[in-house]
């Protein structure tokens, strides 16, 4: 199985190579990818740099255009994508079928994987992007169960691509509107959910709120240790009690189910967290190189200090299977 | 510019849906979307109960759209899907790039909703030469963004905007309804009967915030573009969209059809639909602001 790591910087994918990814995958620093964050990502020469440092160890690099171009900025991400045929990627991750059929028409040699933007949760809508494009690769988005993934899986020539940890998605991507609905920036738009510039912490008399565009997120008590207000893991009321109403703070550990997501044939394990330090990198590289390395080996045994340092990187300290569980769902 | 009434996003009983759309055959509206877009697990209505309203309202003069299912997992939905789109006799709007897929297949005309991430010229001219007959303009976008993109887009593509009800925002696996009984989804009991507006949900200041219905979020406050049909006529929109309301839906169909026709002017209608108490609004995505800010009163 291929390791797909994050990188928002090149630090952070020097470290990724050195600790065991196969594959680093990043993004320019403009909207044109969905972890569009202040100070985050690369220009064309770091990126070159980068592609090079992969390829002198014999790694690979993605890069991630993933949102969606409207009419009058579409140029700019145009160029992102000549800009990655210049520099050598390995291949580029898109959503826009728009921006397929240009990439697939200019660089027909091109590599294109469908990015989980896409929205693409089953093998009538892969065949599209197949048939029309040619894709080589699609990311589930992280709403199929174990069972619904080996399906598509089956049925389909596209290789399949899928998130093993990170912060989790609680809505399909590509098909989340809340952060716009509250901020005016959406991952499909600007490339960034729950952006940062909207972030207010307000400390009341009793509690600390947390707020996001304005609207309350949630409030901590004294003993609470106050999260980042992304909008699906606040607390909200309904029905007379307050609770996370979507969902807690929590990010996705596959690491149990890994061997199942081999033997249904998945390609390749994606890492979540460009927006993270070289040390969160380093950790959840390190530890999923090493499990996946247990696996070819034949032996796997999920680690108990495996769990341990991916919980201590995780939102809220916290992991969960998310959607790979039908409980869950 | 035509009205079009779209999908039943709230699960409604078997006697409501029936008497609702009874009520539809004498309205003002041009076009009906017809079928399940959320959950496939809602069965008031088969396929066939579908199809007998479908006949109802073309015979009554209204163009007939069947809609499909907007997030597709379990091969049970694929089947069902191919099953409506090989099956109809009817346009089919396709919420999904495996809607699309099937039907561009069988060269049959199709038209896109809401919900599937088509943003500028480029990705509609495609589609067009595989059978897109009308697009549904994603709530998220702009006025700006649409004129540019009606500047730059095949000419026989036409268009609609979602103008009247609660954004459709957001689509999960989890099933948030189920989630708020705390009983899984596969157990749901199909709670979402109860609740004919969705299941609100409020900031702990006690503001409305958004909509649980089921597998869906959407706003709490109400898109209402109604002050916007004039400018919309102007810029190419064909079709103004409805999205249907457990009360009224009639008359707000009445309202803006008097409006496209310009039958009434922006204020009056403005105020008629106030009077419904049709409330709060929302309209901030189409002046490039917030979604759920109110930019505009008419």
């Amino acid at each position: 199985m291929e390791l797909v790591c994050p990188a928002g910087n090149l630090p952070s994918l020097k470290t990724a190579i050195d600790n065991g990814a196969d594959t680093v995958y990043i993004g320019f620093g403009n909207e044109t990818n969905a972890r569009h964050f202040m100070g985050l990502n690369f220009n064309e020469s770091k990126a070159r740099q980068g592609v090079e440092y992969a390829h002198s160890k014999n790694k690979k690099v993605y890069i991630a255009i993933n949102t969606y171009p409207q009419p009058s900025v579409w140029r700019r991400w145009a160029e992102a994508i000549d800009s990655s045929v210049r520099i050598g990627a390995d291949a580029i991750i898109l959503a826009d079928i728009g921006l397929m059929e240009y990439a697939s028409k200019k660089y027909p040699k091109l590599n294109l994987h469908l990015s989980v933007q896409g929205s693409s949760t089953n093998y009538e809508a892969l065949e599209y992007y197949y048939e029309n494009f040619g894709i080589k690769r699609a990311i589930l988005p992280r709403v199929l169960s174990v069972a619904q993934v080996k399906k598509t899986i089956s049925n389909t020539p596209v290789d399949i691509e899928v998130f093993g940890f990170g912060s989790l998605c609680v809505m399909v991507e590509g098909r989340c509107i809340l952060s716009s609905y509250v901020t005016g920036r959406s991952p499909n738009t600007y490339g960034a959910c729950s952006p940062a510039s909207h972030v207010e912490y307000i400390q009341n008399e009793t509690k600390l709120e947390t707020r996001l565009g304005g609207v309350v997120i949630d409030s901590y008590s004294d003993n609470e240790t106050a999260g980042y207000p992304t909008l699906c893991k606040g607390r909200f009321k309904s029905m007379g009690s307050t609770y996370y109403a979507l969902e807690e703070p929590t990010s996705l550990n596959a690491l149990e189910i890994l061997p199942e997501l081999n033997s249904i044939g998945v390609k390749a394990i994606k890492l979540e967290g460009r927006q993270r330090s070289p040390a969160y990198i380093k950790t959840i590289t390190k530890t999923w190189a090493e499990a996946i390395k247990q696996l070819d080996r034949g032996s796997y045994k999920t680690k108990k200090e495996w769990n341990q340092a991916l919980a201590e990187v995780s939102e809220g300290c916290q992991t969960t299977l998310g959607a790979y569980h039908r409980s869950w769902q | 510019m035509k009205v079009s009434l779209g999908p039943v996003y709230f699960y409604w009983s078997k006697k409501k849906l029936l008497d609702f759309y009874k009520e539809i055959e004498s309205s003002a509206v041009d076009i009906v979307y017809l079928g399940e877009v959320v959950c496939s697990k809602r069965n008031q209505l088969m396929l066939s109960d579908w199809l007998n309203i479908a006949k109802r309202l073309k015979d009554a003069g209204k163009e007939v759209v069947l809609s499909t299912l907007t997030l597709i997992e379990a091969d049970s939905e694929l089947k069902r899907l191919v099953r409506v789109c090989k099956g109809s006799e009817y346009l089919v709007e396709a919420n999904d790039f495996a809607a699309i897929n099937i039907m561009s297949k069988q060269n049959k005309a199709f038209v896109i909703g809401p919900n599937v991430n088509i943003y500028n010229a480029p990705s509609l001219n495609m589609l067009a030469k595989k059978g897109l007959k009308r697009w549904c303009f994603p709530v998220e976008l702009s006025r700006v963004a649409l004129q540019d993109t009606i500047k730059e887009k095949d000419k026989n593509i036409e268009v609609e905007v979602f103008v009247f009800g609660n954004l459709p925002l957001a689509f999960s696996a989890r099933c948030f309804t189920a989630r708020a009984y705390n009983i899984d989804k596969d157990a749901c009991k199909h709670k979402c009967l109860d609740h004919k507006e969705g299941l609100l949900l409020s900031t702990q200041e006690n503001k409305p915030f958004l909509i649980m219905n089921g597998i869906q979020t959407m706003s709490a406050n109400s898109l209402n573009l109604i002050g916007q049909v004039e400018t919309m006529r102007e810029i190419g929109v064909d079709i103004i969209r409805v999205s249907p309301q457990f009360t009224d839906t009639r008359k707000i169909i009445k309202i803006f059809k008097n409006r496209a026709e310009n039958l009434i002017d922006s204020n009056t209608a403005t105020e008629k639909l106030r009077l419904l108490n049709s409330g709060p609004y929302c309209d901030g995505y189409w002046f490039e602001k917030e979604g759920m800010k109110r930019v505009k009163s008419a």
